[in-house]
């Protein structure tokens, strides 16, 4: 079983932190502080295994491996293979690669929870469900069109402020109505961003 | 309530702005600007627009993800916003859950419905979410309310949400092991899935399973072994290879069997990973197959020679596993493995070492520890370390079994201790005097390796090699009849820069020193008496040739010579100067095996001058140990200086009573010192009897009241020593005797009052450790202190005889044991209960299962079986009907079943296994049946031929 993935920089300051067991906060910050302890210490070209007895009890391994400015730590125990390991951690690089084309720290940064939603199609509960970077990418490109542009989220509020949020329910307005039911559609999931768009400034125009 | 909100959802910072803003912030500002938003988040969490509580939570959660901001006020709105129909929303709520959510969270319940809403959803996406939200947060309610559900999830038609329900349901088994009876019959299934995903999924999971408690799937073994021949897919092919690996060693056949197709596997793939695996399966689970286990060492061979350090540390930690039972795989690839030594990795460093010392054997300890440590030396200081405790570990295994040379292992030690980065002072002391109780005849080598550390001033400069000076001084002491030259070693111990050392230590030195010192003396007075005074005195005395002691006088001269080069004593050997080396004139002596060093008045003189001198001072020392040894010895000093003294120039009348009192005392002191010490077992103390009459769990809640009272007095009579010990210092030579008993008397007193007054928390007089009121002289308390020394002495040997006689019969230099209580206590590790319960269920569902129902509940057997066809072709709205019945009923049925059977167990566990042994023999029958198509012949043969386990391979 995997027990935790970490995405750390350079600098030790975490950019993803994901455990599949409960970890108290504080303890959370320990063992971060721990890790990148012992990782700034290694040198370029050695293995990438690090005994972490200490840290985790017996019989768990972490892995790591240092992209760019990026420190990718795999935390897993006897169940998972070693190299398997390395494989999927390089699978899971060439997900965020694809997500976000030429992926760099300022990705994973901005990016928190669409850096989940990719983690969480390749590792569920701890066990490794996909290894196949393609799929992922799929799955998380059909997921993130539920989410709004953040320039329509936009639209949508000014939209609603300036008419009044109320009016939206009161009015009564076809326009209104028509926006709405727009809006719901494609938060349900089988609208097209475009086709909301081109609804609201429709109705702006109107108003 | 709208107007606060409208502004903050207007101008609400989305996560991004709140990232740059913390980008943005002054080093040191930080922790001010995310309590400044998470006050933000706090009023925007509470807005009625969705749009705007999930964003606040979204940066909530990204501050407490990140910057572990406590977000468990948060619990609520996560809850309130997973109910949205927004599926981005409804991702954000459960992305805070999984997040934030720990087993105490009181909430959890709330998301029961919701997560029941959202498994049955025609969003896959809104499953897959609910799945991964239910595996991070899983409870126990959670979990029972939602097997149902589960249940139908494992045989959804889309495979993407199978494949995550069986991922799930781990930690619903973790929670709730009675879903297993539920839902186990389904995951089975999935392991003849021709999806790739869900075959991977569902051996993910069987991997899982059998690494907690093996035996309850080896029922299963066929459908493991159908995947490890058909599967090309190297994921699914590590996992079974995992499961393989615990099965093998409960069933022998099975390990017969897997072999081949193993070996196949490691010859035949490209993946570095799968061989990996392949190769791990064999060191671990199938080292009796020698072909095997060749080829494997093979591909380790070739793991080791490539360039990239992974597979070479990998290679070296599989070696190591096999190196337990196959140690010629180890020497086979001896170079490679020394070669690692010197590796720029610390993981491959450390491996090799750990396999350096797998390789050593009585033969090849010498060589191997001069190699390492030549490679100590020019180690960085960690790894040096390393080294030298994985030395220390190895040679000191099991009362040093590997050991047959001690004169080369104590010099090994001492040079150890001279390496400039050593930091095992602690181990190496103990090892230097444990050997030194434990093995006699390595004590003179002891002796001479102890007074190399001890004459180096250099050494008392290093803090990390203080423990083991104070373990050469105290070996010095201790066995002090090996030493060569008693002046010299006097002169180490007391030399200026032992200022340098803590005071424990210094203590120790000045106690050595003490041994010495009486030692020194003794013999001289001993020898001297041989000639004059053949008295009842010397009897004692080791009959000593006076040929030889007229050598002493060849000898003399060079202590002499010694003691004018005092202040360097390390140069003794070159300026002696004298045409005989120190060295020869010890030779003789110590020919003369137990040989006492033959000392002049003269040189005896200066030994005692020389202690006067250095420890004078000490006498006021503000460290008690410090104060109260050196005391002793100035004590000790006063009373035989005059002996020395006067050995000539003093009346017969005199001197004799002089010589009686000198030498009585010299040999109570000697005796006191030449009582051997030996090995204490761990367990000593417990094997002490309680005195009768005394109650060690009695409240003592009052004593503070009488150490309140006691407070002053105990204050006065330690300022009394204090200066007393001054006195003593100064006015030695007056009156030693009187001096030396009034304190103690006034303390006695002092006793005396407070027993009579708290006589319930003393012991029972018998022991006659008690005091009396008439004070004993000197000379006679001192000799009942030593009675007593002698006593607990004696005591601790008759404790320990018994056990020494019966280890002695050794070829090498004897190495004294004891029996019991020094071997490692082995903890016995129970398993945890609740993989016991999950794996009981499970034994349940695959062996009991289908025997009891086929004997007994013919009725509910046939229900179960109607509904089993039903499930399989029927849609999803059908089966949600017939499948909520039946889990309830199954398990109830189930429940009541158990615990007779519980109680069964609980009563003797041959019934059990009996019992279990039957349901064996029928599920294997059913087996079988089930899998006729796919068993080879014999199978139920070889059943019928071993009784105890089936066979359940194909």
């Amino acid at each position: 079983m995997i027990r935790g993935v970490i995405v750390m920089n350079d600098r030790g300051k975490p950019r993803l932190v994901k455990f599949y067991e409960f970890q108290p906060a504080e303890k959370q910050q320990e063992l971060i502080r721990s890790i990148y302890r012992v990782l700034c210490s290694r040198a370029e070209n050695v293995s990438n295994f690090v005994k972490v007895d200490s840290l985790f009890g017996p019989d768990v391994r972490l892995v790591y491996k240092t992209y760019a400015t990026l420190y990718f730590v795999f935390i897993f125990d006897s169940s998972e293979n070693e190299l398997a390991m390395l494989d999927l951690m390089q699978v899971f690089v060439e997900a965020l690669d694809k997500c976000f084309s030429n992926v760099c720290e300022i990705d994973v940064v901005f990016n928190f929870n669409k850096v989940h939603t990719i983690l969480d199609e390749f590792i569920l509960g701890g066990q490794v469900l996909e290894t196949n970077s393609s799929e992922v990418v799929k799955t998380v490109e059909e997921i993130s069109k539920f989410f709004l542009p953040p320039q329509l989220c936009v639209c949508l509020i000014s939209f609603r402020y300036s008419y009044g949020y109320d009016l939206l329910f009161y009015a009564g307005s076809r326009g209104l109505q028509i926006q709405s039911w727009a809006v719901h559609q494609f938060l349900a999931g089988s609208g097209d961003s475009i086709f909301i768009a081109l609804v609201t400034s429709f109705i702006t125009i109107l108003c | 309530m709208a107007g606060p909100s409208l502004m903050d959802s207007f101008f609400q910072r989305s996560l991004d702005d709140l990232i740059k803003g913390i980008r943005l912030c002054l080093p040191g500002g930080e922790a001010a600007f995310i309590a400044k938003s998470v006050d933000e988040i706090r009023r925007e969490i509470k807005s009625t627009d969705s749009q705007t509580k999930a964003t606040a939570l979204q940066k909530l959660t990204y501050l407490h993800s990140l910057h572990w901001v406590d977000m468990s006020w948060a619990a609520f709105p996560a809850v309130e916003l997973s109910s949205s129909s927004v599926h981005s929303h409804k991702r954000l709520a459960l992305l805070s859950a999984s997040l934030s959510f720990n087993p105490t969270t009181d909430v959890i319940l709330l998301l029961t419905h919701q997560l029941r809403k959202d498994f049955s959803s025609s969003n896959p996406h809104d499953v897959s979410l609910a799945l991964s939200t239910l595996s991070s947060i899983s409870t126990l309610d959670l979990s029972r309310d939602l097997t149902p559900e589960l249940f139908i999830l494992l045989n959804s038609s889309k495979n993407f949400v199978k494949k995550k329900a069986i991922a799930a349901i781990l930690r619903v088994f973790e929670q709730y092991p009675e879903a297993v009876r539920v839902c186990f019959k389904r995951i089975v299934e999935n392991l003849e899935s021709s999806d790739m995903g869900v075959l991977s999924a569902a051996v993910g999971l069987f991997c899982e399973l059998t690494v907690r408690e093996p035996r309850s799937y080896l029922p299963l073994a066929p459908e493991f072994y159908k995947i490890l021949l058909d599967s090309r897919n190297n994921w699914v092919l590590i996992k079974v290879l995992k499961i393989f690996a615990k099965l093998a060693p409960l069933e022998p056949r099975l390990a017969k069997r897997i072999v081949e197709p193993i070996c196949e596997h490691l010859r035949r793939t490209g993946s570095k990973s799968l061989a990996f695996e392949c190769v791990n399966t064999i060191v671990t689970s199938l080292s009796e197959h020698e072909p095997a286990v060749k080829l494997a060492i093979m591909k380790i061979q070739e793991f080791l020679l490539e360039n990239d350090p992974n597979l070479k540390y990998l290679g070296l930690q599989a070696l190591a596993v096999v190196a337990a039972k196959h140690s010629w795989a180890v020497l086979e690839n001896k170079e490679v493995v020394i070669k690692s030594l010197d590796d720029v990795d610390v993981n491959i460093k450390l491996e090799s070492l750990q396999l350096v010392m797998a390789m050593v054997s009585e033969d090849n300890l010498a060589e191997i520890c001069k190699v390492l440590i030549s490679y100590a030396l020019k180690s960085e200081p960690e790894f040096c370390n390393e080294i030298l405790g994985s030395i220390l570990s190895t040679c000191s295994r099991n009362f040093y079994e590997v050991i047959v040379d001690f004169d080369w292992y104590v010099s090994l030690l001492g040079e150890m201790s001279r390496i400039p980065h050593c930091q095992k002072g602690d181990d190496i002391e103990t090892q230097l005097i444990d050997i030194g109780m434990r093995v006699k005849d390595v004590r003179l080598e002891l002796v001479h390796v102890a007074r190399g550390l001890l004459i180096d001033p250099a050494l008392l400069g290093n803090p990390f090699i203080h423990n083991v000076l104070s373990a050469a001084a105290w070996l010095s002491g201790e066995y002090v009849e090996f030493s060569r030259n008693l002046l010299e070693l006097m002169e180490s111990l007391l030399q200026p820069r032992t200022c340098l050392l803590p005071s424990p230590i210094r203590a120790v030195y000045i106690q050595s020193a003490f041994k010495v010192l009486t030692f020194g003396v003794y013999s001289f007075l001993s020898t001297g008496d041989d000639a004059s005074y053949p008295s009842e005195l010397t009897d004692f005395v080791l009959k000593e040739d006076f040929q030889e002691s007229s050598e002493t006088v060849t000898s003399a001269p060079i202590s002499g010579a010694d003691l004018s080069n005092g202040l360097n004593p390390r140069s003794s050997h070159p300026s002696a100067g004298n045409g005989e080396d120190p060295v020869i004139a010890h030779e003789q002596t110590s020919s003369a095996s137990s040989k006492k060093q033959q000392l002049t008045q003269k040189s005896v003189m200066d030994l005692v001058n020389l202690v006067e001198v250095n420890l004078g001072p000490l006498a006021g020392s503000h460290e008690v140990e410090i104060q109260e040894r050196a005391s002793n010895i100035l004590g000790m000093i006063g009373m035989i200086k005059p002996r020395i003294h006067s050995s000539m120039d003093e009346s017969e009348g005199d001197r004799i009573k002089r010589e009686l009192r000198a030498s009585g005392m010299m040999k109570l002191m000697f005796d006191a010192f030449s009582e051997e010490l030996g090995p204490v077992s761990v367990s000593a103390q417990e094997r002490v009897p309680i005195p009768e009459g005394l109650v060690l769990k009695e409240s003592l809640s009052d004593i503070e009241a009488i150490c309140d009272h006691i407070k002053l007095p105990i204050s006065s009579s330690f300022s009394l020593v204090r200066s007393h010990s001054l006195n003593n210092a100064t006015t030695i030579h007056e009156h030693p005797s009187k001096e030396e008993y009034e304190p103690s008397s006034e303390s006695t007193s002092l006793l005396a009052e407070h027993r009579k007054r708290h006589g319930i928390y003393y012991l029972s007089s018998e022991n006659k450790v008690m005091i009396s009121d008439d004070y004993p002289p000197a000379l006679e308390l001192k000799d009942q202190a030593i009675d007593e020394a002698e006593d607990l002495v004696k005591l601790t040997k008759q404790s320990l005889d018994l056990r020494k006689k019966r280890n002695q019969a050794k070829p090498r230099p004897v190495v004294v044991k004891l029996d019991d209580g020094e071997g490692a206590h082995i903890v016995v590790k129970k398993p945890q209960l609740k993989d016991d319960l999950i794996s009981g269920a499970v034994r349940e569902v695959l062996l009991g299962n289908e025997a009891a129902s086929s004997s007994s509940n013919k009725a509910i057997k046939k229900r179960e079986k109607n509904e089993l066809n039903i499930d399989r072709p029927e849609s999803n709205i059908t089966m949600t009907s017939t499948v909520a019945s039946e889990p309830g009923n199954a398990s109830s049925r189930h429940k009541l079943r158990i615990s007779g059977k519980e109680k069964k167990r609980s009563s003797s566990g041959k019934e059990k296994k009996e019992h279990d042994h039957k349901h064996n023999q029928k599920s294997d029958r059913i087996h079988a049946k089930h899998k006729s198509r796919q068993r080879a012949d014999g199978t139920l043969n070889v059943a019928a031929q071993s009784p105890v386990i089936p066979d359940f391979l194909l």
